[in-house]
């Protein structure tokens, strides 16, 4: 019996030990200041729809901003399909990272990295389906990671990208870019140049394409 | 009499890992050591909260409880004690269904995969095993 008291007090005591080891502090984190980046490459974000269309939708959006996941997770599955499977919108999302957001300026990164692997809207949907890292306040880099892998990207590359902050440069420029645009908060919209003012619903929207495309019923 | 050391050193597992996954939860721990990825996209969920309180937190207490009841089963003045072994059986019980419950959530909701809690699972089972046939070795 001695010898399983033993066991147990040896269990316990490497067990504490690596809980200590694995609380010490890490390394700062990820702050969201406007890094010393590359300028910008003169890229207008990433688009969903048909460029066919006749009505364009630029959507200025914080991956940190609950009102953008909200719109994300319950406007836009509608918009996708009602606006734009039928080709009537094109849509432009563009980052406009809140000053006020920590992470909002590593995610807007995150969402480029995969971008760059042709997954930019399957990161988009990630970070703001799994919202609640924008609540924790935690560091979101192994989070985000486990969201590229989710999506399929090459890690290394992933990596790569956001270690260099490889798109900063261009997530900077959105952001001046919509500052230009008189853009305040977020989500904001600009449908066809001209500033979307109305509460952002799916419906709302509908009927505004449908009476810029003359086809309300 | 090693059935009953076994559950008492599967609990002090169980509870160390569920301590890790409870010091994540409330920062203490920056990041999880997570080689299968997925480990964050659980511990972020809406689901690793329940009643306002951490998820982890409950294992912490399931398996603090259990390592003590175990403890109490190893002294010779309870080695045939039938109503210990029952509550060890419920609690196990109790603590093997709500591992179903948090397991099911992973593979079927969120299609995330966290090695830890995947551990801690499979620590409650075989301590539910466990005490389950000392259930009937006291009957």
């Amino acid at each position: 019996m001695k010898g399983f008291y033993a066991l147990l007090a040896v269990v316990a005591v490497v067990g504490a030990g690596a809980l200590w080891y694995g609380s010490r502090p890490r390394p700062a984190p990820l702050q969201s200041a406007p890094p010393p980046v590359a300028a910008a490459d003169g890229f207008r974000g990433y688009t969903l729809g048909s460029d066919a269309a006749r009505v364009e939708v630029i959507e200025y959006s914080d991956f940190e901003c609950p009102f953008c996941a909200s719109f994300a997770t319950v406007q836009m599955p509608v918009i996708r399909e009602q606006l734009l499977a039928t080709g009537k919108v094109r849509w432009r999302y563009r980052d406009f990272p809140l000053p006020g957001h920590q992470y909002a300026r590593y995610a807007a990164l995150a969402a480029q990295c995969g971008g760059e692997q042709g997954k930019f809207w399957e990161m988009h949907d990630q970070l703001f389906q799994h919202h609640e890292w924008a609540q924790t306040g935690k560091n979101p880099r192994a989070l985000f990671r486990d969201f590229a892998k989710t999506v399929g990207l090459d890690l290394e590359k992933y990596d790569a990208c956001t270690d260099g902050q490889r798109y900063a440069g261009r997530i900077q420029a959105s952001l001046e870019e919509g500052e230009r645009a008189g853009v305040q908060g977020t989500p904001s919209f600009f449908v066809n140049g001209k500033r979307f003012e109305g509460h952002a619903t799916s419906d709302a929207f509908q009927a505004l394409v449908d009476s810029l495309t003359h086809t309300r019923k | 009499m090693i059935r009953r050391q076994a559950i008492v050193l599967l609990a002090l597992v169980g509870l160390l890992v569920a301590t890790y996954l409870w010091l994540y939860k409330i920062g203490v721990i920056g990041e999880l050591q997570c080689g299968t990825g997925g480990c964050e996209v659980v511990q972020t969920s809406r689901y690793a909260d329940l009643l306002g309180i951490p998820v982890a937190f409950y294992g912490v207490a399931g398996y603090a409880v259990l390592f003590v009841l175990g403890l109490a089963g190893l002294q010779p003045a309870r080695a045939g004690d039938r109503r210990l072994a029952v509550l060890v059986a419920a609690l196990a019980t109790a603590g093997f269904a709500f591992t179903l419950y948090l397991t099911s959530l992973e593979l079927l909701v969120l299609h995330a995969i966290c090695r830890w809690c995947i551990a801690s699972a499979a620590i409650m089972t075989a301590i539910w095993v466990l005490a389950l046939t000392g259930l009937r070795q006291t009957a």
